[in-house]
């Protein structure tokens, strides 16, 4: 992805980034038509070029759920708990403003320091994560707030508690529960998509990716022990795979593209921040005043249709 | 080695209970008990349901064997047989996809890892999901969620209970994301049946792991396993391998699961099919 069209698309993707974004119709028409362009710049991407991108979606210094939250929401209530036996750290939710009007978010959470990754288990729920999803998400629905869920996590964790207390079940129950929603829903894969632990809570009316974010059904890892069987031969994985954004789009699994600054968000992170307010915001405008019948009609007809048969 | 015939009648050789495989290596004969090393005739075995008579250890069944077993006799209509995978990401491990499919096909003579249709359970009519876990690992692709979704489909339409029987490593890794995505299309297509007024009763048999249990498999009004079956989100040896927990001996097992509240009852295979009629009666609707 060096092409000249794709070197000219990123120099002004780089200016709008600079831009003090007003909210403008005509600056979010522009945007939306350079992440088309973004969108198609999918063609014959290199095995190299798909592991830099897995290596971008867990790069130590990429923006974790709370760093967007404190750029993209106004007064953002955190809350906590299951309401049944814990908090679980992998997950943070809570209730903010976004342009004036209240939403409910949640999303993985990794930690920046050993001491937080070990508080957060490096972004691996345990069932009582999810199940603090879940009452998120009635919450949101009780109340009409638009939901938003960004997907940042290597999996659900595999642990002998987490097995204890339903793993499996929670899972299910989140994803069952996300397709009840009368409310719209918009799911962000903001770095690695990763199986189970991802879908849990990205069963959303529009499902994006950032543009160096994966999303898989195992681990590149994972894949490469069971079917190579030898782990080292991830790289041939993840290209076996294809998960990448611009092929999971390409695949019909996400609606749209969120691009990043050059280099990866992790460059910068406030310029990453509004890209993804945009498309978390237009993505939102196009679904309002859709009367909650038809938002799940229609969420429901989109996941069914999904896989290829003959 | 000596031969088998026609004309054996009784098998009492301990050479039988061994098969040498191509590469050399020994495996115990599929027809030896791992419990408690009995060994049994294919016959023998068919008619205790493949269940050890000695130490009630639960053989494998493939998916038209447990149909047999639970379905009245001659009761069973398979439908949707005709479809077949496709391969989106074209996907090569150590050998090609399709190859792999066409393999798994010759073998099990099944289209997939489902087998669905419709039946009469003691007389009772209902929908069956049965999967088979010789195809592939019975890995949950296109076609699995697919024949899910329509016999949920089919289930709601006639107003028939469904009842699903797991069997399954999870999600087929060879369809890539398409595959995880099966986990949200098989959850949808039973909230409608559910919001429909129907009814599925899950069955998880030895193993039911990964996305099949983040699934559907999870999600029956009613769920029941067998015996010693594995069912968990992450496999024993993973979880082993990422926490070097020291598991419990019942790790992930029905057995723990019951008493963790995941599951409303063990049931032995011998009394499957009555439990199953008695759940289709209680959940009948009355005129």
């Amino acid at each position: 992805m060096t092409s000249d069209a794709e070197l000219g698309l990123r120099d002004r993707l780089a200016r709008l980034s600079g831009v003090k974004l007003l909210r403008g119709t005509r600056l979010s028409a522009e945007f939306e038509r350079l992440q088309r362009q973004l969108e198609r710049l999918k063609d014959d991407t290199s095995d190299e070029e798909i592991w830099q991108r897995v290596e971008l979606a867990r790069h130590k210094d990429r923006p974790y759920t709370l760093d967007y939250v404190e750029r993209i929401l106004d007064d953002f209530f955190e809350l906590h708990g299951d309401r049944g036996r814990m908090d679980d750290h992998a997950i943070v939710a809570g209730i903010g403003k976004l342009e004036g009007r209240t939403i409910a978010l949640l999303g993985h959470q990794k930690g920046r320091d050993l001491k937080e990754r070990t508080k957060r288990n490096f972004g691996m729920a345990y069932p009582e994560g999810y199940r603090k999803a879940v009452r998120v998400m009635e919450l949101a629905d009780r109340h009409g707030f638009p939901l938003v869920t960004l997907v940042d996590t290597p999996g659900a964790f595999p642990g002998v508690a987490a097995e204890q207390h339903g793993q499996g079940g929670a899972i299910a129950r989140s994803q069952a529960m996300m397709m009840r929603l009368g409310v719209p829903t918009v799911s962000v894969v903001i770095g690695e998509g990763g199986s189970g632990g991802a879908i849990a809570i990205a069963v959303a009316d529009r499902v994006l990716m950032q543009e160096n974010a994966i999303y898989s059904v195992i681990s590149p890892e994972g894949c490469a022990a069971i079917l190579w069987r030898d782990a080292s031969q991830a790289k041939k994985a993840a290209s076996a795979f294809r998960l990448d954004a611009a092929h999971c789009l390409d695949l019909g699994v996400i609606e749209g593209i969120v691009p990043e600054p050059v280099g990866g968000a992790q460059t910068d992170v406030d310029a990453a921040a509004l890209f993804l307010r945009e498309s978390v915001v237009s993505h939102l405008h196009e679904l309002d005043g859709t009367a909650s019948d038809d938002l799940r009609r229609a969420r429901r007809a989109k996941f069914r249709s999904m896989g290829v048969f003959a | 080695m000596v031969e088998m015939s026609a004309t054996d009648k009784v098998d009492v050789s301990i050479e039988h209970k061994q098969v040498t495989l191509d590469d050399g290596t020994v495996k115990k004969h599929p027809n030896t008990c791992p419990g408690c090393g009995s060994h049994y005739r294919d016959d023998e075995l068919q008619a205790s349901l493949r269940v050890c008579p000695q130490c009630e250890y639960h053989f494998p069944v493939r998916g038209l064997e447990r149909i047999e077993q639970l379905a009245d006799p001659g009761s069973f209509a398979e439908d949707e047989s005709a479809l077949r995978s496709g391969d989106p990401l074209e996907f090569f491990d150590l050998r090609p996809y399709t190859e792999r499919l066409a393999e798994a096909e010759e073998s099990t003579g099944l289209g997939d890892a489902m087998i669905t249709g419709s039946a009469l359970i003691e007389a009772l009519p209902c929908r069956l999901a049965v999967m088979d876990f010789s195809f592939m690992g019975g890995s949950m692709g296109s076609v699995v969620g697919e024949k899910f979704a329509r016999a949920c489909d089919h289930a709601a339409a006639d107003r028939l209970p469904l009842v699903s029987v797991s069997s399954s490593g999870g999600a087929r890794m060879q369809e890539g994301i398409l595959a995880l995505m099966q986990l949200p299309k098989t959850i949808c297509a039973l909230e409608e049946l559910h919001a429909s007024g129907g009814v599925m009763i899950s069955v998880l048999a030895h193993p039911t792991t990964g996305g099949l249990l983040a699934s559907f498999a999870s999600l029956g009004d009613v769920l029941v396993a067998e015996p010693g079956a594995l069912m968990s989100f992450a496999g024993p040896r993973v979880v082993a391998q990422t926490t070097r927990e020291k598991l419990p001996d019942d790790f992930g097992l029905a057995e723990s699961n019951l008493r963790f509240g995941h599951i409303d009852r063990i049931v032995p295979r011998q009394e499957l099919r009555p439990v199953l009629a008695q759940l289709i009666r209680l959940f009948r609707r009355t005129a």
